[in-house]
């Protein structure tokens, strides 16, 4: 399949057009989506006009930008004009937005074609996509597997190939965990580095919008794309964000690599072999590799399963029946209200909600949500403390390779397992990417963990360029 | 009807919520603006749309720590959090607003009485939308159905919390008076509390004079002085009357009953919102630099009660007893006109009397340039325009912004030349020689004969005080005149 960057080059250089990219993403859609069921809104006319517009650039001499032509998937928390955006929540049925997430508008303004909204686990909440209030995704590779969460919608639809990119979103895992379920590249930016105004918001703190591609170099020139400050997100960074275009084949020459015990002790065989051949293929290419553990890293999953349903506990009120979205009409307006989310949220919303009220209830407040952020506070500094003398921490994305449907619906907490090697980034707000490397013994993808301090984009994109070419 | 025993003492501390007069929203660009079309002024931010976020707005944190700056707080590095509840009229079901860190805290109000009340803190917070319950209640329990209107949602408020320091109702709406003055000088509030610029919430217990505190309850929402006051009269009087009849009083929310003149409780202890605060994750902390807080600490302009003492030092006696107009002056933001004026050279009295009487009841007096009010005044300190005619061409000078010369002389009121007033009493004493007799022998009634004669030649246009002024200077020349002469003619 032709890249990102190979198809934006021949739509800039008029060997192809992003008509016939985009008719050729759509076809792939209506072939196989049927199996996947990726996508919960496909707008092909709207992808056909914004195609003809980058055509018409180019006709007109003009540079339509780096994603020239390119189709590309959202995932449907993110708001679209165009386009119904539910976050995969009955609650939210039928609802457009009057605005486009900042993302969005930075795609289209770079030539990006959105060709639909992805699947996903209700608001983001979950880790295998069958939470959403329309049906579970499927993995491409396997049909019987899930393709992770909560972004497996857009990760599935970029392994099916049915688009080069697709954007995700990450909370405690939900852009890695399904790109190592489904075989394809995983960015989850340093928190800030991507605005989310526009996001649906799951966990305000933890959130981070980033993309799923095939290739490293497509996820590069993607978060180029989507990074850098806007004044409508208080909490982006201002300094302007590191090149990582520029850096993906700067190899790991004199690189201090740590792999780190917590993030592979209790992985599958497979994956823990996975994850030290990537070693050392690191070391191959000129890195040192060490071993390092980093204790606190364990208490990170107890920590985010209060911070996250805490957060998502408010943010999820508004969802009341006022204002927009689904309302189960009652005697009055209290009645109303529990109704509404009664019937419009799925269990998993509704276990967190209560989860996170009463995390945050008087007199609970600090043994729970307070007690939390001070793990939070550690998990950050057991993390400086590792970038001290090292460049790059390596570990697993998740334990197992794609699991079964249904395998987990009825056990929460072995859900929430899977996202134990991805929950601290978010905890400390620094970069990570997940990189296929390898299969199971049962043949479906691995993907390998880069982590890096804040804004230490590039020196993880040009790792997993490294371990892109070696696997 | 109170005893020894009697809990007797009232005890009120106030949370006196403030809309800031910003261009815009608190989080985002739409116009702050009261009275628009409802649901006109509003956006994905304010609206609480999926996906949005919250932007804070630098114009209000300014004149936020404006406020602190003129309550003598300690303007501090702060932080917002949100607290959490189901409202109709709250887009996003939470607000956001300050909780353990608010940007001002230890600051302090003097009453004109001299009662210092403490300022515990003044914080940042968002106001919600505005509810209207159709049906019998007006509340929105038995609402047929609710309109919300979402303009107000988001625009900026500070909160002034006071301590418990007031001893009365009397005392309570003195220092909301003071504070609407003091909010009104920073330019953080316009004032107008029939708008809900300014919404209070009372706390109020009751105690034996000088004993431990009583059980407080807080009545909710009260959007005028007269119901403030109303309001803490009745519940201390509900409450201490419970208490001399053996009674508790339970610690709740009251509601005040405009209508009815009395509170009902809202909910009680055991009923109040858990809010469930937390830090605010999509707003960074706020911490203004010394030189920020610096600059806006000396922008600030003089505060009431330094322009009150500054308009009581202008009077001749500073134990006057115009204390009343004074700070009628200042509370409608009058002072130039009297300043003007006196720089000028009017009286002082003068200027404060006027100023606070006839100035003051015309609409849009602020408007008026002082210049021309000063010059009236100079009119009827000097004695060309009497009282009366110096009222007439105030209101013409508010109509029509003109010279008050002009005016005035439009009004046929231009003086009399003294040639010419002089001239004509010589020639009207002439004529009525039997009524001049009867006035230098002392009828006093007769100079108001002449007045009338002399308006009924000029058309009114003479000033009566100096027509009564040159008939008593040509009776004492006169006497002493008729004195030689007759002491010439006497016969022998």
């Amino acid at each position: 399949m032709t890249t990102a960057v190979e198809l934006a080059a021949e739509v800039r250089g008029g060997v192809t057009t992003a008509r016939s990219a985009t008719e050729a993403a759509l076809r792939a859609v209506a072939e196989q989506d049927g199996a996947v069921h990726a996508f919960l809104h496909v707008d092909a006319d709207g992808a056909l006009r914004a195609a003809d517009r980058v055509d018409a650039m180019v006709a007109d001499g003009r540079d339509p930008g780096p994603l020239a032509g390119v189709p590309v998937a959202l995932k449907d928390n993110l708001c679209t004009r165009d386009m119904p955006t539910t976050a995969a929540s009955r609650i939210l049925e039928g609802w457009t937005p009057p605005y486009a997430a900042t993302v969005v508008d930075r795609l289209v303004a770079a030539g990006a074609v959105p060709v639909g909204k992805t699947n996903l686990d209700e608001f983001a909440m979950g880790s295998s996509t069958e939470n959403s209030g329309y049906g579970p995704t499927r993995n491409p590779h396997d049909t019987t597997r899930v393709p992770g969460g909560s972004s497996g919608g857009s990760a599935a639809a970029v392994a099916a190939g049915m688009v080069p990119i697709g954007l995700g979103s990450d909370t405690g895992g939900s852009i890695r965990q399904p790109a190592a379920f489904c075989g394809v590249v995983g960015v989850k930016p340093t928190y800030g580095m991507v605005s989310r105004y526009g996001l649906i918001a799951f966990a305000s703190s933890l959130d981070q919008i980033g993309p799923l591609a095939s290739t490293v170099e497509d996820a590069a020139v993607c978060l180029e794309v989507i990074a850098g400050h806007d004044p409508m997100d208080s909490t982006s960074l201002r300094e302007a964000p590191p090149s990582v275009v520029a850096a993906v084949d700067d190899g790991v020459d004199g690189r201090r690599v740590g792999l780190v015990r917590e993030l592979v002790d209790g992985a599958d065989r497979d994956v823990v072999e996975a994850v030290e051949r990537a070693a050392a293929a690191l070391e191959a290419a000129g890195a040192t590799v060490v071993e390092r553990s980093v204790p606190e890293l364990r208490l990170g999953l107890s920590a985010y399963y209060l911070i996250a349903p805490s957060e998502a506990s408010s943010n999820l009120a508004r969802y009341d029946g006022v204002r927009y979205g689904l309302r189960v009409d009652a005697e009055d307006v209290t009645a109303m209200n529990v109704a509404t989310r009664t019937k419009g949220f799925g269990d998993e919303v509704k276990r967190r909600i209560m989860l996170g009220t009463y995390a945050l209830s008087a007199g609970y407040y600090d043994a729970y949500y307070g007690q939390a952020l001070r793990v939070r506070t550690l998990v950050a500094r057991a993390f400086a403390s590792a970038y001290a003398d090292l460049d790059v921490l390596l570990g697993a994305t998740t334990p197992t390779t794609a699991f079964a449907l249904g395998a987990k619906t009825a056990d929460p907490m072995a859900m929430y397992l899977s996202d134990v090697f991805t929950i601290p980034s978010n905890l400390s707000g620094e970069a990570a990417i997940a990189v296929p490397f390898g299969a199971g013994a049962d043949g479906l993808p691995i993907g390998v963990q880069l982590l890096g301090p804040a804004r230490a984009e590039p020196r993880l994109f040009a790792a997993a360029r490294v371990l892109e070419a070696a696997a | 009807m109170t005893t020894g025993a009697h809990p007797d003492e009232t005890v009120v501390g106030l949370e006196v919520h403030t809309e800031l007069r910003t261009v815009t929203k608190l989080f985002c660009g739409c116009p702050n603006r009261f009275g628009d079309a409802p649901n006109t002024n509003v956006c994905p931010v304010c609206l609480g749309l999926p996906g949005s976020l919250p932007v804070l707005n630098r114009q209000a944190v300014e004149l936020a720590m404006a406020i602190g700056a003129a309550l003598g707080c300690e303007v501090r590095p702060s932080s917002f959090h949100r607290k959490n509840y189901f409202y109709p009229d709250m887009p996003k079901d939470y607000q956001i607003s300050q909780y353990d860190e608010p940007i001002n805290v230890n600051g302090r109000l003097a009453l004109p009485d001299g009662t210092v009340v403490g300022i515990e803190r003044a914080h940042l917070e968002e106001d919600t939308g505005k509810s209207t319950h159709v049906g019998s209640s007006g509340r929105i329990h038995g609402a047929d159905r609710s309109l919300v209107d979402y303009n107000r949602a988001g625009v900026p408020l500070v909160e002034i919390v006071s301590a418990p320091d007031l001893r009365s109702a009397a005392g309570a709406r003195a220092y909301v008076a003071e504070l609407r003055g003091i909010l009104v000088a920073t330019g953080a509030s316009d004032g107008r509390m029939e708008e809900g610029s300014l919404r209070i919430d009372a706390n109020v217990s009751v105690r034996a004079a000088g004993g431990p505190l009583g059980t407080r309850c807080e009545i909710k929402n009260l959007n005028s002085l007269r119901s403030l006051q109303r309001a803490v009269e009745f519940e201390a009087e509900r409450q201490s009357q419970l208490l001399a009849e053996g009674g508790t009083v339970v610690q709740e929310t009251r509601h005040w009953d405009e209508n009815a003149g009395s509170t009902v409780t809202m909910r009680s202890k055991e009923e109040a919102y858990d809010y469930r605060y937390f830090p605010e994750p999509d707003l960074l902390p706020l911490a203004p630099d010394d030189a920020w807080r610096d600059r806006v600490a000396a922008a600030l302009p003089p505060m009431p009660a330094a322009r009150r003492a500054a308009l009581l030092a202008l009077l001749d006696d500073p134990a006057t007893s115009q204390g009343d107009q004074v700070a009628s002056v200042v509370d409608l933001d009058l002072d130039r006109f009297v300043t003007t004026a006196t720089s000028r050279g009017v009286p002082a009295s003068l200027a404060v009397a006027r100023v606070a009487n006839e100035l003051a009841a015309i609409e849009g007096a602020g408007d008026l340039d002082a210049d021309n009010v000063a010059t009236l005044l100079e009119l009827e300190d000097r004695g060309e325009l009497s009282a009366t005619q110096a009222k007439a061409v105030l209101a013409d000078l508010a109509a029509t912004g003109e010279d008050p010369r002009e005016l005035a002389r439009r009004r046929g009121y231009e003086r009399l030349e003294v040639g010419a007033l002089d001239a004509l009493l010589d020639e009207l004493i002439a004529q009525h020689p039997s009524e001049w007799a009867r006035y230098v022998e002392g009828d006093e009634r007769l100079s108001q004969f002449f007045v009338g004669l002399v308006m009924r030649a000029t058309s009114g246009k003479a000033d009566g005080k100096a027509v009564v002024a040159g008939l008593a200077a040509r009776r004492s020349t006169w006497s002493e005149g008729l004195g030689d002469l007759g002491a010439q003619r006497r016969p022998d």
